[in-house]
């Protein structure tokens, strides 16, 4: 068992900035998950982790030793990638046994650790196949087995379930998450996938063009977004940002009802609203449309749930409301989070 | 809309512009033939008919001067084989084909290690390392033939300036022994740039992904390399080293130019054999036995090799 600490960690592929400056620490045991869009930087991040890349600059701590000059094997890590990376000649007795002989683990101990790895995953009576006689949930199993069979003290994941189709990744998200409480170990897990992040993570560290964005719980990710970005990253549909006076007024499409259908007793401010398009999704309907009054001309959505059962009608204005406490302010020019406007 | 597009419609050439520009090449009857004719065409008037001439010269009379085409069995054969000459020349047609085989596989397979890594100037020295075999082999053999001068070599230069040696210096090509190994040397240079090239290209078709998973999993270098790249390249080595033992066996440009088969026939091979035999000698029949001799141990090579590599094969 580890933690693991970037202390400032940059990188740079000639001018382009992948990474720029990375402070991040994880508790022993936690599931970190690295989330941002494609060229963000997560997965280099991950990589210099890994030690695939060397930081150009800060320092890389894994269980308390500064890692940034030793090799990955020399980590204590295991990685499971996006694309599995089975040796594609090996069984998959084979491919878990590999760590374990790497490691010179004694010969005779070898084929109990492969069969306890096996069972964990369930993939007992696939030791003698190759791995091209797998189907894609097989070969994550495996690739998994292989990365738990040595006990690492870390385990890095990068995108390990984005090859898998949306049933599969489901059941896949659910046994990830059952077997990392298990056994406990550190985990950094890349994707770009906010539903994984937020279904996964003990903490998500929302990243964009080389920075975190923001550090926290799933809750606090969703309900207290650091700036615009975050906000509108987490969430699907993500949260509505109008612009008001001289800051920038932001709701979640699920906090914006029809007036009468809010279930709190806070206060409620009212939006009018002019659907225009709706989507009919089976638990929810979404309403696309824009608002009037102050916000006048501005687009936003709304995401009813089956339960509210009102009939909404496209090109037909409505009054529509948030809990005050729902609201969440944004500076304009800078994008970040500050404190309550009055209206 | 254009007037003139109006008119075209009202008359019905719009519709049938289309189905004028249908052609022989739209027809995949006609197309597939009439691309793969010139290949067949090929084929068959220069490796086809050449090889069923020779085929049948090697059991008939015939010889450069014309005349006669009996059929005289296996006569060539069986009179050839249990001669001297050509004995040595089997002999050495083995050592020359396996020696250099095995020594090319080696260094292509360092040469292909190293080029695959990023370096300042891989390029340039890609290009180098190819030169060798895009270079006509003709002239770069005469570069070799000086370089193996008894008199100017500069080998021996060398050697001598290192301190390793004193006085004349060796007869590279006059001596059997050192004969073969220049033979060889001069192969080995020749061949290194394919087989190479095609080890690069095995090498860069493994993800990358594989290689970090073996990084992580703990590999070191002889490891990563021996139970994860070599077999992973194996399909493709096996390829190369077909190409080249074919090769080898059937090619004298370089034995020709440097030793002619000499001193003593100690670097005499078959298929050099077979044209002082045929050519030089004027017994074309018997030039054919020797040239055919080996062809159906080639087959099987062949066959062999490509069997393996198919099932090896990985993805």
């Amino acid at each position: 068992m580890a933690t693991v600490e970037t202390r400032g960690v940059k990188k740079y592929f000639g001018d382009v900035v992948a990474v720029d400056g990375v402070d991040l620490v994880t508790k022993d045991g936690e599931f970190v998950v690295l989330l941002g869009p494609s060229g963000c930087g997560k997965t280099t991040l991950l990589r210099m982790i890994a030690g695939f890349e060397t930081p150009s600059a800060g320092e890389l701590v894994i269980a308390g030793e500064v890692v940034n000059d030793l090799p990955p094997r020399a980590r204590k890590i295991a990685m499971v990638f996006q694309s599995y990376a089975l040796y594609p000649h090996m069984t998959v007795f084979k491919n878990i046994a590999f760590p374990l002989k790497a490691q010179r683990v004694a010969k005779a101990a070898i084929p109990q650790k492969v069969e306890w790895a096996a069972s964990l995953f369930g993939i007992g009576h696939l030791l003698h196949r190759k791995p091209r006689e797998l189907s894609g949930g097989e070969r994550q199993r495996v690739a998994l087995a292989r990365a738990l069979v040595r006990e690492p003290a870390v385990f890095l994941l990068d995108e390990p379930l984005s090859n898998l189709d949306a049933q599969l990744r489901a059941s896949a998200r659910d046994e990830l998450q059952q077997f990392q409480r298990r056994i406990g170990t550190t985990t950094i897990y890349v994707t770009h996938d906010q539903v994984e992040a937020m279904g996964l993570g003990d903490r998500i560290a929302v990243m964009k063009s080389g920075t975190v964005r923001q550090i926290g719980t799933p809750q606090e990710i969703y309900h207290e977004p650091a700036d615009t970005f975050v906000a509108r990253f987490v969430g699907s549909p993500p949260m509505n940002l109008v612009q008001h006076q001289n800051y920038v007024l932001g709701f979640r499409p699920e906090q914006f009802l029809p007036k009468g259908s809010q279930n709190g007793i806070g206060n409620v401010i009212t939006f009018p609203f002019r659907v225009t398009r709706v989507e009919y999704l089976g638990a929810d309907r979404l309403l696309y449309g824009t608002l009037g009054g102050a916000f006048s001309g501005q687009k936003v959505i709304a995401r009813l749930p089956s339960t509210i059962t009102i009939d909404i009608k496209p090109e037909t204005n409505y009054d529509f409301t948030v809990e005050d406490k729902e609201l969440k302010f944004f500076d304009k020019s800078t994008d970040l989070r500050i404190s309550a406007r009055p209206l | 809309m254009d007037p003139r597009a109006e008119t075209a419609t009202a008359t019905g050439d719009l519709a049938r512009t289309p189905r004028r520009s249908i052609s022989i090449i739209d027809s995949e009857r006609w197309l597939g033939p009439l691309l793969i004719g010139p290949a067949v065409l090929y084929v068959v008037l220069l490796v086809g008919l050449p090889f069923f001439m020779a085929l049948y010269y090697s059991v008939s009379n015939t010889t450069t001067g014309g005349g006669t085409l009996g059929f005289v069995g296996l006569r060539n054969f069986t009179g050839v084989v249990g001669t001297p000459r050509f004995q040595t020349a089997l002999k050495n047609t083995l050592i020359f084909a396996l020696l250099s085989q095995a020594v090319i596989l080696v260094l292509s397979n360092a040469l292909a290690l190293a080029l695959q890594r990023d370096f300042r100037g891989k390029r340039l020295i890609r290009f180098f390392i190819l030169l060798p075999w895009v270079a006509p082999i003709s002239i770069g053999t005469i570069a070799w033939l000086w370089i193996f001068d008894s008199t100017y070599s500069v080998l021996n230069w060398t050697l001598r300036m290192a301190g390793l040696i004193q006085g004349q210096g060796f007869m590279w090509l006059g001596v059997p022994h050192l004969a073969m190994g220049s033979v060889i040397a001069v192969h080995v240079w020749r061949q290194l740039p394919l087989a190479t090239v095609i080890l690069l290209g095995g090498l860069s078709s493994i993800p990358q992904d594989i290689h970090d998973a073996a990084a992580v999993d703990g590999a070191g270098f002889w490891r990563h390399y021996f139970q994860i790249t070599l077999p992973l390249i194996l399909p493709i080595s096996l390829v190369a080293l077909l190409f080249g033992l074919i090769f080898t066996f059937t090619d004298m440009v370089i034995i020709y130019n440097l030793t002619r088969g000499g001193p003593y026939d100690s670097t005499q091979v078959l298929a050099s054999l077979a044209f002082y035999t045929g050519i030089a000698g004027g017994d074309l029949a018997e030039g054919a036995a020797i040239a055919l001799f080996l062809f159906p141990l080639l087959l099987a090579v062949a066959w062999g090799f490509l069997r393996i590599a198919h099932r090896t094969e990985v993805t």
